[in-house]
C-alpha cells in the first residue's frame, strides 16, 4: 500500500496500532499496526507472534517486528486474551506492508476491558497527530 | 581551560566534583617510573617465565590443543585489511571480510552437518552459553539438563548464564567414562529447555551422541494426547532443544552432529589453525537447524548477485544483536573473533575434505598406542574403557601433581590433573592426555618412560610413609 490510509471503522492508539472491534461481539477486536507505522519501520521481514492464550495489558508491547532496519515493540491498544494469531505471516510478513489493514492484520483478542476503547482514537484525531 | 570552566587548578576540579569521604588523599602505591630500555628487561625477564608447548614435551589438552599451524595461516591473517579492521558497521563496503565469513560458515556448516552456521562466537564456553540462551528463547523452558561430560569451564559458563536469565541447570553423572543414559532419561521432562552433551566429552570417551538426542526427544518431543498431530512445529516446539559440545578436529572421524539429530552444535574453534596462544583468544563455532535462524546470536554473512548480477556478499542476518536490536539486543558478538574465525577456515581449507578425515585417523591410532602403552605401566590404569579420539583419562596410583612436577623436570607435561581442573573427588589420581599430530611415537615411548619413574617413585614415596607410621 504505497499511499497512506486510515479507515474511518478503525480505532487507534498513539504507538500506530489499531483495533476493529467485531461487529457482532464488542469484547473481540483485531489488532495490527498502522500504516504509518509500517511504513516508518521500512520493509517488514519478520513477525514473533505471541501464543494464543497470552494476555495482553493495554499500552504494553505484546510482540515484535523486526523490518531491515530494526526490531521494534508492538504496543497493545487494548487489554485482552489473545485468541487468534496470523499464521500467514510466518511466511510473508510482507503483508504487514502491502495490507496493513487486511491480510495484515496480527493478532485476534478477547477484550478483559472493552470499556478501554474509549480512550483510542478516531481516525482523523489520529491523522491529526501526524500532520503535528 | 581552567580560567575557561572558573577554576586555578585541576586539583580543584576534583575537590569539587568527589565528595571527600571517597577521596585517596595520597598517591598511589606504584613503583617510580623506568627508562623504556629497563622496562623492556623488565618485561622480557617476566615472559622468560612462561613455558610454551614448544619448549616441553606437552601433552596438555582439556579443550585446548596443539595442533601445527601452517605458515599460510600467518600469512592471510596478518594481511592488513584482515587485521586492523573493527567491526564492520557498513559491512557490505568490506566485500572480502563478508565474503570471508560466508566461506566459514558454508565450512562449519559442512562440518556440523547443520544448515546454518553464524560468522563465530567468542569461545566454546560462551557459545555453550549462548546456545542454552537460544533454547529458553525457542520454547520459553526453564531447565537446562548438562551432562557431567561437559568440560567444566562449559558447566560453569552455563550457571553463569543461566542464573541471569532465570533458568536452572541439572548434572547428569557419567557413568563408565560416559553419560549415564538411564539418569540422562531421568532428568529430561516436559519442563526441559535444552539438552546438553560433549563430544567427544570432558574425559576423552565418545558419547553416543545419536542415542542420547533420540532419548531427549522421545521424553518431551512427542505429541501425549495426539492434539499436536500434523503441527509439526508444535511438536518441535515443545521438546528440548538438543545442543552438542563438539571437537571440529574429532568431527573428521565422528558422524556429523547434524546427523545425530543434534539440533545446536557449539564448540571451541580453537584447534581449527589457532595456536595455544597462553589460553586465548580463539573463537567459538555455532551451528543449528534453520527452524533456530532468528534465535541465534552474532551475524551471519549471506551469498547474493549485485544489481549487474556480480556475485556479491551481505550481512543477512543478526536478529538479537544492538545495531538491529538497540536496547533490547540479546547478543553483541560484534568485532568478535572474526580474525581467529579466518584462521579456522584457512585450516579447515588447507585440509580438504580428505585432510580433515586423515589428521582424524592419525589422531586415532596415535591416541590408541599412546592409551594402550601408559596404561601399560605400573600403577597406571585407563579411568575408563570408552572408545577415544584424541585424548584419554588415566588414573595414577599416585599423586598427581606430585608426578607431573617430577615429569616438568625431564621436560615433560604428561597431561591435566583432572581433580585440580574439575573439583570433583571422582577424579583423584586422575590425569588427562592428549596427543597431536606433532606429538610422534618416539615422543610418546618418551612419556611413557618418563612418566614409568615419575608413577614408580611417588608410590614408592607414598608406600615409604606407612612403616613409618606403623613405627610411632
Amino acid at each position: 500500500m504505497a499511499q497512506a490510509s486510515y479507515p474511518d471503522e478503525l480505532l487507534y492508539h498513539p504507538e500506530h496500532d489499531w483495533a476493529r472491534i467485531d461487529a457482532a461481539d464488542p469484547a473481540l477486536a483485531t489488532l495490527g499496526i498502522t500504516w504509518y507505522a509500517q511504513d516508518a519501520l521500512g520493509e517488514v521481514v519478520f513477525f514473533d507472534p505471541p501464543a494464543v492464550g497470552t494476555t495482553l495489558a493495554k499500552d504494553a508491547s505484546y510482540a515484535e517486528v523486526e523490518s531491515v532496519k530494526a526490531v521494534s515493540d508492538v504496543i497493545a491498544p487494548l487489554s485482552g486474551e489473545i485468541v487468534e494469531v496470523n499464521e500467514a505471516l510466518s511466511e510473508n510478513s510482507a503483508m504487514i506492508n502491502e495490507d496493513p489493514y487486511g491480510e495484515g492484520w496480527l493478532v485476534k483478542v478477547r477484550l478483559s476491558e472493552p470499556s478501554e476503547r474509549d480512550s483510542l482514537m478516531d481516525a482523523a484525531t489520529y491523522r491529526a497527530t501526524l500532520a503535528g | 581551560m581552567l580560567a575557561a570552566v572558573g577554576v586555578d587548578s585541576l586539583q580543584e576540579i576534583f575537590e569539587r566534583q568527589i565528595p571527600e569521604g571517597v577521596r585517596l588523599n595520597r598517591e598511589l602505591e606504584l613503583p617510580a617510573g623506568l627508562p623504556e630500555q629497563d622496562v623492556y628487561e623488565h618485561l622480557r625477564a617476566l615472559a622468560a617465565r612462561n613455558t610454551s608447548a614448544e619448549d616441553e614435551l606437552s601433552f596438555l589438552g582439556a579443550g585446548m590443543y596443539d595442533h601445527y599451524v601452517p605458515a599460510l595461516i600467518d600469512m592471510l591473517t596478518e594481511r592488513s585489511e584482515f587485521l586492523t579492521p573493527y567491526t564492520p558497521y557498513q559491512p557490505e563496503i568490506s566485500q572480502g571480510g563478508l565474503q570471508v565469513m560466508f566461506e566459514y560458515q558454508t565450512a562449519i556448516s559442512e562440518l556440523t552437518g547443520l544448515p546454518v552456521s553464524n560468522a563465530s562466537a567468542y569461545e566454546g564456553p560462551s557459545a555453550v552459553a549462548a546456545a542454552g540462551y537460544l533454547a529458553k528463547l525457542h520454547n520459553g523452558k526453564a531447565k537446562l539438563v548438562v551432562s557431567a561430560g561437559m568440560h567444566p569451564h562449559s558447566i560453569e559458563t552455563l550457571r553463569t548464564n543461566a542464573h541471569g536469565y532465570g533458568m536452572e541447570v541439572v548434572e547428569v553423572p557419567l557413568r563408565d567414562g560416559v553419560t549415564d543414559p538411564d539418569a540422562w532419561a531421568q532428568a529430561i521432562d516436559e519442563d526441559t529447555s535444552a539438552a546438553i552433551f560433549a563430544q567427544p566429552n570432558f574425559y576423552g570417551a565418545v558419547e553416543d551422541g545419536a542415542a542420547l538426542s533420540a532419548a531427549a526427544k522421545a521424553i518431551a518431543g512427542e505429541p501425549q494426547d495426539g492434539s499436536s498431530a500434523g503441527d509439526p512445529a508444535r511438536v518441535r516446539a515443545s521438546g528440548p532443544v538438543v545442543i552438542a559440545q563438539v571437537d571440529p578436529i574429532a568431527l573428521g572421524v565422528l558422524k556429523a552432529p547434524g546427523e545425530c539429530g543434534v539440533d545446536v552444535a557449539v564448540g571451541e574453534g580453537q584447534p581449527l589453525g589457532n595456536r595455544l596462544d597462553f589460553g586465548g583468544p580463539s573463537f567459538g563455532l555455532f551451528a543449528a537447524r534453520e527452524e533456530y535462524l532468528r534465535r541465534m546470536p552474532g551475524r551471519i554473512a549471506g551469498e547474493t548477485l549485485d544489481v549487474d548480477g556480480r556475485r556479491g556478499f551481505v550481512l543477512t542476518l543478526q536478529t538479537r544483536e544492538q545495531h538491529i536490536r538497540r536496547e533490547k539486543a540479546t547478543s553483541n558478538i560484534c568485532t568478535a573473533q572474526a580474525l581467529n574465525a579466518l584462521a579456522g577456515v584457512v585450516y579447515l581449507t588447507w585440509l580438504g575434505r580428505r585432510g580433515i578425515v586423515e589428521l582424524g585417523e592419525l589422531l586415532l591410532a596415535r591416541t590408541h598406542y599412546a592409551r594402550e602403552t601408559l596404561s601399560a605401566i605400573e600403577g597406571v590404569e585407563k579411568l575408563h574403557e570408552q572408545p577415544v579420539i584424541r585424548e584419554f583419562a588415566l588414573r595414577l596410583d599416585a599423586d598427581v601433581a606430585a608426578v607431573r612436577r617430577r615429569c616438568a623436570a625431564e621436560g615433560v607435561n604428561p597431561g591435566v590433573d583432572l581433580e585440580a581442573l574439575t573439583g570433583r573427588e571422582t577424579d583423584r589420581g586422575g590425569l588427562l592426555v592428549a596427543v597431536t599430530e606433532k606429538r610422534s611415537r618416539a615422543d610418546i615411548d618418551r612419556l611413557a618412560d618418563v612418566l614409568a619413574q615419575a608413577v614408580a617413585a611417588e608410590r614408592k614415596a607414598t608406600v615409604a610413609v606407612y612403616p613409618m607410621a606403623g613405627h610411632r
